[in-house]
């Protein structure tokens, strides 16, 4: 399939900042399911600062904007070719092994609940375990909007029993590590058709390690693997680190944030 | 009842390294001794070398207690150290090289994957990169005890950025000052190369993007700090810049410093704050001590932090039991340096010896450092014995325990005259292009009768630490 | 160098000599309250308080203006962040926190005054005299002056030190001088009978400026000259030009030093010839309150415009 992004983010303060520092995960994962055709990230005001692979194979850009500043435009365009692997990970040069996706973090610190989601699916084959418990976190967490924030937890989510992609990918990764599985957030694309509006097309979803095939991707919120509608940016162990832009500004200004995502296809 | 090693004196008889050094006592009677010990004392003060006790509260600019005696070594016994220090310190780097790569170690069972991976100081923000000249750890701090006249031990490895340096120059600067008869009689090796080599060993790891001479800096939380004496000594010594993270700032690809003539670039960074500060948009976004966008900026080669974050993974108390297998395992030698037997309480069965002997052990926090969150069993009541069981049982993972070493003793000043006091040594070996390892170290001094804890914040205090040349 | 560096000398300086005109207040005072005058004795005490600059942080803290209490607030009272105490513990901060670009004789002199100030404040404050303590503060002062002008490199750490305690002490010359503007008015009631002599002669005092004027000046004391002196003069060490014409020696050294000029050398060549354009004739057609108000703030605009292009780090 050939999918053409147009993403945009607008950052505003109510006063100048004196400088922005960010680091972008902006740029599709080089996989056997994607090619990019051409893919351009343009910051206004913004000096391109360094980059690098690092241990996952996410490429990460940095960019400063030197103050005074009030306006930022983030503006990520381009098209890509998608092709279908059953949702595994494969031709991604990653040297860290999958034993370091295994600890948690503040966001994925596991509870009773995601304790028992976990021993749900014990005894398992690692590989149906997995669909089983992207099934259970689905059914535990219904989606809706605006119940939960960017930094509800795994738990908090699951107590909730409401929410949207990113709760519903803590709540599979943090099950995931305890029951032994590596596993780790991803954040990317989706093209979703038009009359199934429900998700935003900026989308997270969780990968679990399973021997034998590799980082397998599982969707909870759609309840599928990621397909030809999936576009992948880059990992961490949760939605923090795995952001697709992280920034900080210096100054006291406030900041206020629009975000607008589309993702189409083009019948080839 | 347990006896100590001293090293001056084998019965009545002057062992050798100390053999010039009983004239000097005798010609010591406790006024002239009292008169320099009080010289020492307001020289200390003058140049304001003074140690704050995190925590304490107290008198901020408290002296850390010199004593006038030096310790010493003869060339050999130094020689076999040093050839075990700097081999540890390569294995320590070719540790971390690995684990932030493909874990061969790990894949090849020699350590526990989860003591690597889930170690809180394990950052997985420098995965996949290899520092320049493959050194994450610049400056290896190994602090060793002794037992007998050959038995040196490891305790423990500082890895991130091991304090004490200036005590270890100021000390021997002050004894010259003092007693400069001793320095004639006395074959001294020097160690006043230290901050020209420790600034050679930084330039040589410029960044990838350094096309000219290297602009090194030392990076300190504040004049709070209570190292701060220390950051700004190696500065000046060094001739470098002492920077806070208020004085750089990321601009494109490189780090600058804010000057009175406008932005600087820095190269190379050494810094003096922990990981957790180092770059608020990596780690803690509360970090008011770092330096926004630093750690991409590293990671693009556009600086060098030294020593590099993530370091601490290989000094951690429980990953310390397993050096001697590091060194087997990336140089194909066996270690000449020995670790101290150690009991891991998160495994079941060293858990319960070390519960039935606790009155015999020495228990320390995993993550613990300064001498604070451990348990001299020998030295403790049944109830503090008690407390810590039930620290140990509450979370086994949290510690380790090692037996009570008989620690060396050397002559030390005390008021009655001259006394055996328990000593360690912090020797600091240089990684970079080269290894290198002044002559000499920190000696701590356990200034209690009878006490095994050496720590500065613990009634410790310092000796200039001598290295016969022949 | 560093700005923060940069920053800090400048803020040594200004606390040394913030911290010895809050102790010639001090003494002014000590001596105006032994003088009687027409209702019983002179209450100076509030002019004096204005003067130091922290006048609402006392009443806020004291509601009544009260010698012994004045003097504890000018000396020791580190909720002032203009006392004597306050200003030599931030500037011996100061200077551990940029050790290394002092000379061992000026750390010492910074230090020792700091330990001595914290065996003083140990002591009771009833066995210690006022005259005592100010002495003590002008010595201390003096030698950190000199441990600076004898030992430091005249390197742009030397002139950034010069530019704090010349911005420092214009300030406080004007000020000290619009708290007692009244005074120098040349109203009618005077013609002929002189000024009040113990009020110029407390402000003169207060500028350590006393024997110095009778110098200079010779014959009847007149509004002029006491203005001239003050502002105008050169040779007076505390007049505001000779604060401003030092600053723009220093700042002229630094755009050398550098080879490249900011907007601070700029406003300062402007204040200066805004200064040598005077008379005192000039400034009392001003009005003498309009012109040191003008004044104070463009010292002050000045050392906004030294911070952003040199200390701050922020410039572009």
């Amino acid at each position: 399939m050939l999918l053409i992004v147009d993403h945009v983010t607008e950052y505003h303060y109510d006063r100048p900042v004196r400088g922005v520092v960010q680091s972008h995960r902006l740029t599709p994962t080089r996989c056997e399911a994607q090619k990019v055709l051409d893919w351009t990230v343009s910051v206004s005001g913004g000096v391109q600062g360094g980059s690098f692979r690092d241990g996952a194979g996410d490429w990460v850009q940095s960019w400063t904007v030197a103050g005074p500043v009030t306006d930022i435009t983030v503006h990520v365009q381009g098209r890509v070719q998608t092709f279908d692997t059953a949702g595994i990970l494969k031709g991604n040069r990653e040297p860290v092994p999958p034993e370091a996706w295994l600890r948690d973090t503040a966001l994925t610190t596991p509870d009773e609940a995601v304790r028992a989601l976990a021993a749900s699916v014990a005894g398992q084959e690692p590989l149906s375990a997995a669909h089983a418990l992207s099934v259970a976190v689905a059914e535990a967490i219904s989606y809706r909007t605006g119940a939960t924030y960017a930094q509800t937890t795994a738990a908090e989510a699951l107590a909730l029993g409401e929410g949207v992609c990113q709760d519903h990918a803590h709540a599979l990764i943090a099950a995931a590590r305890v029951a032994g599985m590596p596993a780790r957030y991803v954040s990317g694309y989706l093209f979703t058709d038009q009359d199934e509006i429900r998700h935003e097309a900026a989308h997270a979803w969780g990968e679990i390690f399973i021997p034998g095939f590799g980082w397998i991707g599982f969707d909870p919120a759609n309840r599928c693997c990621p397909d030809t509608r999936y576009i992948r940016l880059g990992c961490g162990l949760d939605a923090a680190e795995a952001a697709p832009i992280r920034g900080v500004s210096r100054g006291s200004g406030e900041e206020s944030l629009s975000v607008t995502v589309a993702v189409q296809t083009q019948e080839q | 009842m347990t006896t100590y090693f001293n090293e001056m004196y084998d019965g009545d008889t002057v062992r050798g390294p100390y053999a010039r050094l009983g004239d000097w006592t005798a010609s010591m009677p406790a006024d002239k001794r009292l008169a320099k010990q009080a010289e020492a004392e307001a020289l200390f003060r003058r140049i304001g070398i003074t140690f704050a006790v995190y925590g304490e509260g107290g008198d901020p600019d408290r002296l850390i207690p010199f004593d006038m005696f030096p310790r010493v070594f003869t060339n050999s016994e130094w020689a076999k150290l040093e050839r075990g220090i700097k081999q540890r310190a390569r294995a320590l780097n070719a540790f971390l090289v690995d684990v932030y790569g493909r874990g061969e170690i790990v894949r090849a069972g020699r350590i526990p994957a989860n003591l690597v991976y889930q170690n809180e100081a394990y950052e997985r923000a420098v995965s996949g990169f290899v520092p320049p000249k493959g050194v994450y750890s610049h400056i290896v701090g190994v602090d060793i005890v002794r037992t007998g006249p050959t038995d040196f031990y490891v305790l423990e490895d500082n890895c991130r950025t091991p304090s004490g340096v200036s005590y270890m120059l100021e000390s021997r600067e002050m004894m010259m000052r003092m007693f400069p008869a001793l320095f004639r009689e006395n074959r001294i090796a020097p160690i006043d190369h230290y901050p020209e080599v420790l600034r050679r060993t930084l330039a040589s790891v410029a960044p990838a993007k350094c096309d000219r001479d290297p602009t090194v800096v030392i990076l300190t939380p504040g004049h709070f700090n209570s190292a701060y004496y220390e950051h700004s000594f190696l500065a000046d010594l060094m001739g470098v810049e002492l920077v806070e993270g208020a004085d750089l700032f990321v601009e494109g690809e490189f780090v600058y410093m804010r000057t009175t003539e406008g932005p600087k670039r820095v190269d190379v960074i050494y810094r003096r704050i922990d990981d957790a500060f180092i770059d608020p948009l990596c780690f803690r976004p509360d970090s008011m001590l770092g330096v926004p966008g630093l750690m991409d900026v590293y990671r693009s080669g556009g600086v060098s932090i030294c020593s590099a974050p993530g370091a601490g993974v290989a000094d951690d108390k429980a990953v310390y039991t397993y050096v001697p297998e590091m060194v087997r395992f990336y140089l194909g030698e066996e270690p000449i340096l020995n670790n101290v037997p150690t009991w891991k309480c998160a495994n079941a069965d060293d858990l319960g010896h070390v519960l039935s002997n606790l009155g015999e052990l020495v228990v320390k926090e995993v993550h613990g450092s300064g001498g604070y969150g451990m348990l001299v069993g020998p030295k403790s009541t049944k109830a503090q014995i008690e407390e810590f069981r039930a620290l140990i049982l509450a979370d086994p993972g949290n510690y380790i325990a090692q037996p009570t070493l008989a620690l060396s003793t050397t002559p030390t000043f005390v008021e009655e005259g001259i006394a055996p006091r328990h000593v360690d040594l912090r020797p600091y070996c240089l990684v970079g292009e080269r290894i290198e390892l002044v002559p000499g170290g920190l000696t701590r001094v356990a200034l209690r009768e009878g006490s095994l804890v050496v720590n500065s914040s613990q009634g410790g205090g310092v000796k200039d630490t001598w290295v016969l040349a022949e | 160098m560093l700005s923060r560096t940069a920053d800090n000398l400048y803020w040594i300086a200004r606390y040394m000599e913030r911290a010895e005109t809050s102790a010639r207040l001090l003494e002014v005072g000590a001596r105006i309250s032994l003088l009687p005058s027409a209702s019983g004795y002179r209450n100076d005490w509030d002019s004096l308080l204005r003067a130091s600059g922290n006048a609402s942080g006392y009443m806020a803290k004291y509601g009544v203006a009260e010698q012994h209490l004045i003097e504890s607030f000018l000396f020791f009272d580190r909720d002032n962040p203009n006392s004597v105490a306050s200003c030599i513990t931030a500037a011996r901060e100061s200077g551990r926190i940029v050790r290394t670009a002092l000379t061992t004789q000026v750390w010492d002199a910074l230090n020792t005054a700091f330990q001595e100030l914290r065996q003083i404040e140990a002591q009771p404050r009833e066995t210690q005299e006022l005259s005592r303590l100010t002495d003590w503060v002008m010595r201390h002062a003096a030698m950190v002056r000199g441990a600076i002008d004898a030992t430091l490199l005249r390197n742009d750490g030397y002139n950034f030190l010069n530019i704090g305690y010349y911005l420092e002490r214009a300030d406080a010359t004007a000020r000290l001088m619009d708290v007692k503007y009244y005074v120098l008015l040349p109203r009618a009631d005077y013609v002929g009978s002189g000024l009040d002599n113990d009020q110029w002669s407390m402000l003169l005092r207060a500028l350590s400026a006393h024997r110095a004027f009778h110098w200079a000046y010779g014959g009847e004391i007149t509004a002029a000259k006491i203005a001239h002196f003050l502002i105008l003069n050169p040779q007076c060490p505390r007049a505001l030009i000779t604060c401003v014409a030092g600053m723009h020696n220093h700042l002229g050294r630094l755009a050398k030093l550098y080879g490249r000029a900011t907007p601070a050398q700029d406003a300062v060549s402007a204040l200066l010839a805004g200064l040598e354009a005077q008379t005192p004739e000039t400034i009392f057609d001003e009005g003498l309150h309009e012109f040191l108000s003008r004044f104070i703030r463009e010292a002050a605009g000045l050392g906004a415009i030294i911070h952003d292009s040199y200390l701050s780090g922020d410039m572009l």
